[in-house]
């Protein structure tokens, strides 16, 4: 329910102007809404001078059977699809089948009308599309209108985002705004109950696996982190539905503006979530240009370098390196971990590599309970000699 | 300027460990420490008031205990402190936890910028700033690491994104939410410090200082629910290697030609 302080309202009218749906009018000098016409997008939020309107927000308790389809955030940046989106529509589309419903992708973005046919390729059975100049870059309060604005018009049953630093900033935004339950950072969903969406996500630092059900609010929302669920095969020249939305915000009434973008990482390197083969240092290294070891072994590979956290608290690597809880969850063909114990944090990050090699001097490592061949010995002699038997056999 | 840099008293994780028969959290033994990623934000707010005038709030909603990290803050340097403490508001989701935080901002009322840590290392869900944000109808900066710029009316930070970085203005009032960087050092009080802090006010504020009803609040008011917790599984069928260098680095070898690493 939107509410209009009639105290600080001064009857300029910019929200009427602001808004898309004409659910807005002065009436003697005071802004009034029209509630069959709105669409709680929040646009007029953002755009009053004088911070008159707001918006009663309770946790809704939806009509439950009203609400139907599961919805992927087709998160892209310059047109580009993120990886995650790709995971998501493959498990989206097994809870789909399960519920006898369609799986949707929600597409925001600027001149991004090649995307449905892609999002249709993995599974999409139909693809909500606003696409706009406004929509360029991301920005929170652009992009939680659009999704905002698309929930109440079509009330999707699910919701998914990828746990993304996008989707981990607008999925609350867009629970909070509407009113709903959310579930940060799953690592694993199913339905249970025939109905219900079960979020499996790790808590206390991976210590604990927790189960998280949202009863009585819909769509049933949940970030997924990346590089958990498997990416489908494409199927070529599969269709899907397009519905285009019409829906236009002006730049002004955007509170954010990008000044600068600074793209960072190694260079020539791929970042560690896209990696097949992550060579991983972390303490044991014991210094940033003994990494050259780890580099002369991922040369050899064509692999990657990874790191944990303490190596880059001690300033040794980027924080786009680092793998674990607190950095990014990783599923290559093979994770090899030097002098890494292996902390219950980073174990979380790497749980789902293919196979684990662990090198460590002490046997009682925690990283040996995760790893599949578990070396006890010292890298300075291990990693130099791996590296030159490894170029001799390329050669 | 005022400041409200909102905190949460947090079991250092580092230290945790799982009962695996039951699926809880052994706290016994565990220290509580400031939520290391707000501790990042008081320092980000402190560093503002370097420049600009400005009055520090910390607010913390949790149990009695948490006022440990409510003094920590006033000793590092906010000039006031609240605590949220009412058993209405144990079990509180996100949703509800950022309601609660909302609406203590609101009585504090005239906030400029509103500090918070990304997220906490306990629960990890980075939730509570974004939703705080909607509850207060503000814009927010997530994954803030550095403010560069305060003016009037804006605010101009440098903000983690998953390419790189961005340097993003936002207009005041607003929340940014600030991801500790690796270079940041805590500051430690002395005794002189510690000794100020006493000095300084800490309130406690319940349910009737924010006013709402209890249906709101608790699980009641919570949106997602909790059905079970449990240790997570491990894989457990490492084949160990205790060789010297030579004979271990064919051992690797061969692993990774038989699972068709290598040729």
């Amino acid at each position: 329910m939107i509410v209009v302080d009639g105290d600080k309202c001064t009857g300029c009218g910019v929200c009427v102007k602001a808004c898309s749906f004409d659910a807005l009018e002065l009436v003697e000098k005071l802004a009034v809404f029209d509630d069959g016409k709105c669409t709680y997008c929040g646009v007029c939020i953002s755009a009053c001078p004088t911070d008159a309107i707001d918006m009663e927000r309770k946790p809704q308790t939806a009509d439950v059977s009203a609400y139907k389809g599961i919805w992927v955030f087709a998160e892209q940046n310059g047109g580009k699809l993120k990886n995650v989106v790709f995971e998501l529509l493959g498990k989206g589309k097994e809870i789909a089948e399960e519920l006898g419903e369609e799986l949707c992708a929600v597409l925001v973005g600027n001149k991004v009308e090649y995307l449905p046919k892609v999002l249709a390729s993995y599974g999409a059975d139909k693809v909500y599309m606003i696409d706009g100049e406004v929509f360029e870059n991301y920005s929170t309060d652009g992009y939680k209108s659009a999704i905002s604005m698309l929930i109440t018009k079509h009330k999707p049953n699910i919701l998914l985002f990828g746990a993304t630093h996008v989707g981990r900033d607008l999925a609350p935004t867009v629970a909070a705004h509407l009113g709903l339950g959310l579930t940060a950072d799953c690592t694993g969903l199913s339905i249970v109950e025939d109905k219900y969406l079960l979020q499996t996500r790790p808590a206390f630092g991976g210590n604990l696996m927790a189960d998280i059900l949202t009863p009585d609010t819909r769509p049933q929302m949940a970030t997924v982190r990346p590089n958990v669920m498997k990416r489908p095969e494409p199927e070529e020249g599969r269709e899907c539905k397009l519905v285009k939305e019409d829906f236009q915000i002006n730049p002004r009434n955007i509170r954010t503006e990008i000044l600068e973008v600074i793209t960072g990482g190694v260079e020539g390197e791929k970042p560690v979530e896209e990696a097949d083969i992550i060579i991983s240092g972390g303490r044991g290294v014991g210094a940033p240009e003994n990494f050259d070891m780890l580099k002369a072994v991922a040369r050899s590979l064509k692999g990657t370098i990874g790191c944990s956290r303490p190596v880059v608290e001690l300033g040794w690597m980027p924080k786009s390196r680092q793998v674990g809880q607190s950095g990014k969850t990783v599923s290559p063909t093979l994770y090899m971990a030097c002098g890494i114990s292996g902390a219950i944090q980073h174990r979380v990050g790497i749980r789902n590599s293919d196979i684990i090699i662990a090198i460590n001097k002490d046997r009682e490592a925690p990283i040996f309970e995760l790893a599949n061949l578990g070396v006890i010995g010292d890298i300075f002699k291990i990693l130099p000699l791996l590296a030159s038997e490894l170029e001799k056999k390329s050669e | 300027m005022k400041f409200v840099v909102c905190v949460k008293q947090v079991p250092d994780t580092t230290e945790v460990e799982v009962n695996k028969e039951t699926g809880t959290i052994i706290r016994e033994g565990v220290p509580s420490i400031l939520n290391p990623f707000d501790e990042f934000a008081l320092n980000v707010a402190l560093k503002v008031k370097e420049k600009v005038d400005a009055h520090i709030v910390a607010l913390s909603m949790g149990p009695p205990q948490a006022e440990q990290a409510l003094k920590k803050c006033l000793a590092i340097g906010a000039d006031e402190a609240i605590l949220l403490s009412d058993r209405a508001f144990a079990g509180s989701d996100t949703w509800v936890t950022s309601l609660v935080l909302a609406r203590a901002v609101r009585k504090i009322g005239d906030a400029d910028i509103i500090f918070c840590g990304q997220q906490a290392i306990d629960g990890d869900t980075a939730q509570v700033g974004p939703e705080m944000a909607q509850h207060l109808g503000l814009p927010q900066v997530t994954y803030m690491e550095e403010v560069e710029e305060v003016g009037k009316s804006n605010v101009i930070c440098r903000k983690e994104t998953d390419e790189g970085y961005v340097r993003i203005k936002c207009k005041l009032p607003a929340l940014l939410a600030c991801l500790a960087t690796s270079d940041f050092e805590p500051r430690i009080p002395n005794i002189r410090d510690i000794f100020r802090a006493k000095k300084k006010p800490l309130h406690q504020w319940n349910m009737g200082d924010i006013g709402g009803g209890l249906e709101e609040y608790g699980l009641e008011g919570s949106a997602t629910q909790v059905i079970k917790s449990y240790a997570p599984s491990e894989r457990g069928d490492c084949v160990m290697v205790d060789e010297p260098p030579e004979a271990a680095v064919k051992k690797i070898l061969e692993f990774l030609s038989d699972q068709g690493v290598i040729g």
